[in-house]
């Protein structure tokens, strides 16, 4: 499942490196100054000022010291977001920790299953 | 003459659907991102038990099954209902009407009934059909290049599928494979998703935001014998035999979309002004709001023509095919004058019109590209000689 990943580099969550953003919709992932995923989310069509909506919301609060965010322009910004979940839950057995538990309702699965012997 | 006009029955159906569409379904949209294709778990709970209520649960669900038993006609009648919403053309009303489960399974086993079909019909099981490949979709009776060995008791599966709706979330899915030559040389086989060796690759996103496709590979996948569905070499016809019924409420439901989309073009000419005066009131706009009711009365018949020679018990692959064509391509027509008449606003988020858009492209490719249904009313004109 390597490979699915945002690929573009983790940024400081401060106000400058999300001034920079355009105002576009897509996915982001916020992660800890270790480079941990902590939440995976999106700006879809409902939000103001695309991205830079919700990591806004994370600079007013941010979750962790030194927070880090990163950023994918996506028009198909609800698959995508569905496929980084279920890229994190194959590789690491969970959704990301800050993620509610109601965004694994109707999540899908990637790669192998359980593997449980048929008979 | 055939006369179309919904019976006393037909239209209480209709009312009591677009009722629940305009009370239910609209409102929660407002709170829903634009590309949205499912509701809240709560409010999807809620309006399933209300239709259970109404009796209208599983309405593609055959009567010995326990379905309501509609006929392809009022079928296509509702269906025309229940897409007139912004989620409506892929999600019409969220699956709370339920669906019918993969159509192959009513020919299973009792056995594989048991385990799949009645689990998929209470909703507490998902299938996913397998039939497209790399190799192509259009004609898997060439295209298909998944093998299946039989080995003593069972069968070993190596290949892949793409272009798979719903496999990353499915506890099965009938998969076509071969096991011969030509278009007798496909067998199918219910699979579970946790066999060892099957797993859904990758997602392919598309031009729907909330909805991918998938790719899966099976390597060394054994199972046994009684996951057979059908006999040895009779997968094509399984997957065929449907096929042509399908395309019925598939293109009806195109025609839903566009009638929303034409009467909101109709109501914004009329109060939007340019130069003084309304949109309505230029010929231009006349035009390519006439042309919007030409495409949509065309394929409104057509469709309703293509169910009632279902419902007559006759050959209908060919009103079927002109139904698909003409809906699907009519639709999209629709909404994309509906767009330029709202100008930016067509465009923007704001409006159901820029997703109608995206999604109505693909409708002229699913359930049999627009060139596969011309090659079935080609034999139908010309017989062999047509290829």
């Amino acid at each position: 499942m390597s490979g699915l990943g945002i690929r573009n580099d983790w940024q400081p969550l401060t106000a400058a490196a999300i001034g920079e953003l355009p105002g576009t919709l897509g996915v982001f992932e916020i992660g800890d100054d270790q480079g941990h995923t902590l939440y995976i989310g999106y700006a879809g069509g409902r939000s103001l000022f695309g991205l830079r909506s919700p990591l806004g919301d994370y600079l007013a609060k941010p979750p962790v010291v030194n927070a880090q965010f990163r950023v994918e322009l996506n028009m198909q910004y609800i698959s995508r977001w569905k496929e980084l979940l279920m890229d994190h839950q194959a590789r690491h057995g969970s959704l990301p920790p800050l993620n509610p538990a109601e965004d694994a309702f109707a999540l899908g699965h990637l790669g192998q299953q359980s593997g449980k012997t048929k008979k | 003459m055939i006369d179309f006009t919904p019976t006393q029955e037909q239209q209480a159906l209709i009312d009591v659907v677009r009722r629940f569409v305009r009370e239910e379904i609209i409102p929660l949209e407002a709170d829903l991102d634009p590309d949205a294709s499912e509701l809240k778990p709560a409010d999807y709970a809620r309006l399933k038990r209300k239709i259970q209520d109404l009796g209208l649960y599983g309405m593609d669900i055959p009567a010995e099954f326990g379905g309501p038993g509609l006929d392809v006609t009022t079928r296509a009648l509702l269906a025309m209902e229940m897409t007139q919403h912004r989620g409506g053309l892929y999600t019409a009303c969220y699956g709370v009407f339920g669906g019918a489960g993969l159509a192959q399974l009513y020919e299973a086993t009792d056995d594989q009934k048991e385990r799949y079909l009645y689990p998929t019909l209470k909703g507490e099981k998902h299938g996913f059909f397998g039939l497209s490949e790399p190799s192509g979709g259009s004609d898997p009776a060439r295209a298909i290049r998944t093998r299946a060995v039989r080995d003593g008791d069972d069968w070993i599966i190596n290949g892949a599928k793409l272009w798979i709706s719903g496999a990353d979330r499915a506890d099965y899915g009938i998969v076509f494979t071969r096991t011969g030559e030509g278009r007798e040389g496909i067998t199918a086989f219910i699979i579970d998703t946790d066999t060892p060796g099957f797993q859904v690759r990758r997602v392919v996103h598309t031009l729907r935001s909330a909805h991918y496709a998938t790719e899966m590979s099976f390597d060394d996948v054994r199972i046994s014998d009684a996951q057979r569905l059908g006999p040895v070499g009779k997968g094509f016809s399984l997957a065929n035999d449907r096929l042509s019924a399908q395309r019925i409420p598939y293109a009806a439901q195109c025609v839903g979309v566009a009638e929303v989309a034409h009467r909101m073009a109709i109501e914004y000419s009329k109060i939007r002004e340019t130069f003084g005066q309304p949109l309505a009131a230029r010929q231009g706009i006349q035009w390519m709001l006439v042309e919007n009711e030409i495409d949509l009365r065309s394929a409104r018949l057509l469709v309703l023509a293509a169910a009632v020679k279902a419902d007559s018990g006759e050959d209908f692959r060919t009103e079927a095919a002109v139904a698909k064509i003409v809906a699907t391509e009519a639709a999209g027509r629709v909404v994309d004058r509906a767009i330029q008449i709202h100008g930016g606003l067509g465009v923007s988020k704001e409006l159901p019109l820029e997703r109608w858009y995206r999604e109505l492209r693909i409708r002229r490719i699913g359930e049999g590209p627009t060139e596969v249904q011309k090659m079935i009313i080609a034999r139908d004109l010309l017989g062999k000689i047509a290829g």
